[in-house]
């Protein structure tokens, strides 16, 4: 297969960047997105050109470290699948695709199509966890939970943090990835008892982190590659109204 | 050099409660004196980090991915060990023990393997205390499955993403910290150096991926839990990045290097398509509990899985089931793996080239229904269509053993200390607990029972005998190290020849795939010995990095992983030259039986070969710890 290839290239954060146009042949329909890129590089670095920085590490989907634009689209065009994922079957011989970075406020530039995606962790730091240290817990079996809430928390903790919701969102807001943490732990009675506080500290953390707001356009459901539902959204602006108007969260009054 | 691994005594069951009880503590007003760094984010890293952190000494974490989240035990899929019994179906402490040392090989510590089996049941309710969603039965109680290598259901999981549950628990344990401030993150930094004070673990020297700025960090101990080197294979189920720098640095500061030709090969991958290929995807071992493995009795060239629905049940060979009646598709992955390779190389093997097997589900799906299997299996069935473009639920996988796992790694004693005062490895990266075979889902309990219930007592004891004062990180040690690591760095970009990293990695991948990969003998390892050499002369001499070391430089990076990869890579073949049994992964052509499993010689070869560093360019000094076995007796293992 031959392709066109528009790349972001910038040299750091600094840099204005701009696109880098390459063309591809010999592709094969069996290589992953990444692979073609990996032979381009080759090529590029042949020649004496830097090869196109971008991250990745397992190629499984399941890190959440690989991050592309492709021809408008995070993680491009096939629904429920993370860019390494993709295979070039998926395109036609002749296409040109466009590759960016992750475009946020809050996900600056790092060099090419490598973005500093740290403030998910900091969201997470506020409260994306049950209060428990090593040892002195109860027994696992002590805690039963019905297989449909066990499902549901399980749905939303497949979140890999990608950030590909905040990509698609013309918003930049980062609602899914928030609701995905706050709605698995209010789900299950572990995550019960600091759940308000988790709803008000997440947001407060997120809202400083300079992402948008949330005007319920849906694109970041509609791009997630391990399909986290609206479902979730909801329900963490549930905890977080509750939150809200009861007492529990006193640090924060 | 005489080693002592520091096995407690009394009776097996009681070693490690004696040795609790035992060893020194550090008054807790007393911990907030103590620095302690921490190299590697994964299972065993994120579970150290956030125990001692809670405990109260202050911790320095570190990981070149550019989130802790992101380590390579996110990938894990099938599931994590205990022996809870929650089935009822006769697991026990002994039992997880037995199994683990049996599965082995008897190449393993009893003391450190007993210790593993007693703490796996804290690590599940510690997880499910942290909101890890394992799947769950209709009454509301934990669900398991069976697992390759043990007759009883003891393996915990959450779906096919059991390594991301559990990683997420331990990332959300130190995000805590680090929101408490007890732990202070470091991601995209990677270790490119161990610093010794007098002897002790001091302090490290790590590059800023991102900056490229070399800086010192110093310590009062360093644990390194930093994965397993399956990637000197190029080609392995091991995430991209996935590196042995930390643990080889250390050992050329010393630190003794234990089994490295033990690497374990998993039987049910995805099949290499071609010579583009990047990684090897593994298809979680727990489809081994419904997939029958097959290939046609007699060899067809070419075979799709499409023909494979043409082929009648009695042109069928079951080879697993038929030749291992008791434990059939279970058997454990060395046995799965060299029985597949056999059947190829009779050619009978299937696919496009012909190095492939099928695992087929269609008696399954037709007994327990395609929803039972999409609940089980839905991720991995999805991932598989994905890649290969077939419908495992209407044709059978096809499935090739990939490198997978390292058993060896850095040598440590019962406290998970290595030979170098202070230093700790935990995790993949030490070689404690699975001797010469890992047993599925063992990696994960392994990881965690360091980091959450090993380490935290242990360390105490070397600590309390410390002083508090810190060492400046202007010590000339330090210093000395830091030039170190910037002239390595200088060199590489100065060589400026005409070939990528990526092309010497892959070239060294074949050497060691082809010669010291599923089974070796003699011949091949010296001629790969001689070639492993030649390359990595042509290395220096050839390589090509495009741009500076003062800004992320991806393939910079690379270079620096792979020259450490070409001399482990070296070390591994020294190892396996050295063990002409056969035991567990290890396959030696010269020494099976007569049915062609694998033969050990237990009067020989019962030793933990540990390697000791001399010099460059200099053969490294082997140094035996004789494993001595008081509970177990040593037996050919048998799945029959
Ligand atoms: C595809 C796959 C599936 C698996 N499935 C299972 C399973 O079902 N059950 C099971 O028990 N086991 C499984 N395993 C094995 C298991 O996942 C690993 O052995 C285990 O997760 C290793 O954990 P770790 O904490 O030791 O290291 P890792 O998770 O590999 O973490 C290494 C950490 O060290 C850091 N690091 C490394 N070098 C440096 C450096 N120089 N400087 C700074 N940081 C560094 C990395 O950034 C990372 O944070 C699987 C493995 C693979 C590849
Ligand atoms: S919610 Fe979906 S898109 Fe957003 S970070 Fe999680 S997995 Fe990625
Ligand atoms: S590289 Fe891990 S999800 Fe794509």
């Amino acid at each position: 297969m031959y392709f066109k290839l528009k790349i972001w290239r910038q040299k750091s954060p600094e840099d204005k960047g701009g696109f880098q146009f390459y063309e591809l042949d010999d592709v094969s329909p069996d290589m992953s997105f990444l692979e073609m890129i990996d032979v381009l590089n080759e090529s590029l670095e042949i020649k004496g050109v830097e090869p196109v920085h971008f991250d990745h590490d397992c190629r499984e989907g399941i890190c959440g470290t690989c991050s592309m634009f492709i021809n408008g689209r995070p993680h491009g065009p096939q629904r429920g699948v993370t860019t390494c994922q993709l295979h070039m079957r998926s395109f036609n011989d002749g296409d040109t695709i466009t590759i960016e970075p992750w475009r946020a406020r809050s996900f600056p530039v790092i060099k090419d199509l490598v973005v500093d995606r740290s403030a998910f962790d900091r969201i997470i730091q506020a409260g994306g966890f049950v209060s428990v240290s090593t040892g002195g817990v109860p027994d696992a079996n002590e805690i039963p939970i019905s297989t449909n809430i066990a499902n549901e928390a399980m749905d939303a903790a497949s979140c890999i943090g990608c950030g590909a919701c905040v990509a698609a969102c013309k918003n930049a807001s980062a609602m899914l990835f928030v609701a995905a943490k706050i709605s698995q732990l209010a789900l299950l009675p572990q995550g019960k008892i600091e759940a308000a506080s988790r709803a008000e500290n997440m947001v407060v953390q997120m809202d400083s982190e300079g992402f948008g707001t949330c005007t319920n356009t849906e694109a970041c459901v509609a791009e997630c590659p391990k399909e986290i539902g609206l479902v979730h959204i909801a329900r963490m602006n549930r905890e977080y109204f509750f939150a809200k108007q009861s007492s529990e969260n006193i640090s924060l009054r | 050099m005489n080693l002592d691994a520091k096995i407690p005594e009394g009776p097996l069951v009681e070693k490690w409660t004696r040795h609790k009880f035992n060893i020194k503590l550090v008054n807790p007003a007393n911990k907030r004196k103590y620095d302690i760094i921490v190299i590697g984010t994964g299972l065993a890293g994120a579970s150290a980090a956030a125990s001692l952190a809670e405990l109260g000494y202050n911790i320095k974490s570190f990981c070149f991915q550019d989130s802790p989240r992101r380590a390579h035990s996110i990938a894990a899929q099938g599931g994590i060990n205990a022996s809870k019994n929650y089935q009822n179906d006769g697991d026990s402490d002994y039992r997880l023990f037995y199994d683990t040392i049996k599965g082995g090989d008897y190449r393993s510590r009893e003391a450190n393997v007993y210790r593993l089996a007693e703490v796996s049941s804290s690590i599940i309710d510690q997880c499910v205390a942290q909101g890890v969603p394992f799947a769950r039965e209709y009454g509301g109680l934990l669900d398991n499955r069976s697992f390759g290598g043990a007759q009883v259901s003891r393996t915990f999981y959450a779906r096919g993403q059991t390594g991301q549950q559990l990683l997420l628990g331990a990332y959300s344990a130190i995000s805590r910290q680090i929101a408490n401030s007890k732990v202070q993150i470091f991601p995209r930094t990677e270790m490119l150096d161990l610093v010794l004070v007098d002897g002790q673990a001091r302090g490290v020297v790590v590059r800023d991926l991102v900056t490229g700025k070399i800086e010192s960090h110093s310590s009062h101990a360093v644990i390194l839990s930093t994965g397993g080197y399956g990637n000197v294979f190029y080609l392995s189920t091991n995430a991209m990045a996935s590196n042995a720098t930390a643990a080889w640095r250390a050992h050329k500061r010393g630190a003794l290097f234990a089994n490295p030709c033990f690497t374990q090969i998993h039987p049910t991958c995805i099949p290499v398509s071609g010579e583009h290929q990047s990684k090897l995807t593994l298809m979680s071992e727990s489809l081994r509990n419904d997939g029958r493995i097959w290939v046609p009795k007699k060899g067809i060239r070419g075979l799709t899985a499409k023909d494979a629905l043409r082929i009648p049940e009695e042109e069928r060979d079951y080879f697993l089931e038929r030749r291992y009646p008791a434990f059939g598709n279970l058997v454990p992955r060395d046995v799965a793996s060299r029985n597949a390779k056999m059947v190829c190389d009779e050619g009978r093997g299937v696919g496009a080239t012909g190095l492939a097997v099928f695992l087929d589900f269609a008696d399954t799906i037709q007994r327990d229904g395609r929803d039972v299997i999409e609940q089980k299996y839905g991720n991995l069935f999805d991932m598989y269509k994905q890649i290969t473009a077939d419908d495992p639920y209407n044709v059978p996988m096809m499935i090739y053993p990939a490198v997978h796992y390292t058993m060896g790694g850095l040598w440590v004693d019962y406290n998970l200390m290595t030979n170098i005062h202070g230093l700790y490895a935990l995790g993949e990266c030490n070689f404690s607990d699975h001797g010469a075979n890992r047993l599925g889902a063992s990696a994960l309990m392994q990881g965690l029972a360091d980091g959450y219930f090993v380490i935290p007592y242990t360390i105490g004891d070397y600590l309390a005998n410390m002083p508090y004062r810190k060492i400046s990180v202007d010590h000339e040690a330090f210093q000395l190290a830091e030039k170190h690591v910037k002239d390595r760095i200088e060199n590489l970009l100065n060589i400026n020849g005409n070939r990528t990293v990526d092309d010497f990695h892959k070239e060294l991948g074949k050497i060691m795939w082809d010669y010291c990969g599923m089974s070796r003998n003699e011949e091949g390892l010296k001629h790969a010995k001689q070639e492993v050499i030649k390359l990595r002369d042509e290395f220096w001499k050839d390589l090509k990095v495009i741009g500076t070391h003062e800004e992320l430089n991806m393939s910079l990076e690379k270079a620096n992983r792979v020259a450490d990869f070409f001399e482990l890579g070296e070390l591994m073949i020294d190892d396996a030259l050295q063990r002409s049994e056969s035991c567990g992964g290890h396959f030696r052509e010269e020494s099976q039986t007569e049915e062609g499993e694998a033969l050990r010689i237990d009067d020989e070869f019962s030793f933990v070969a540990a390697w000791k560093f001399t010099g460059k360019d200099q053969p490294e000094e082997l140094i035996k710890e004789e494993l001595i076995f008081e509970n177990v007796k040593l037996t050919q293992r048998s799945y029959k």
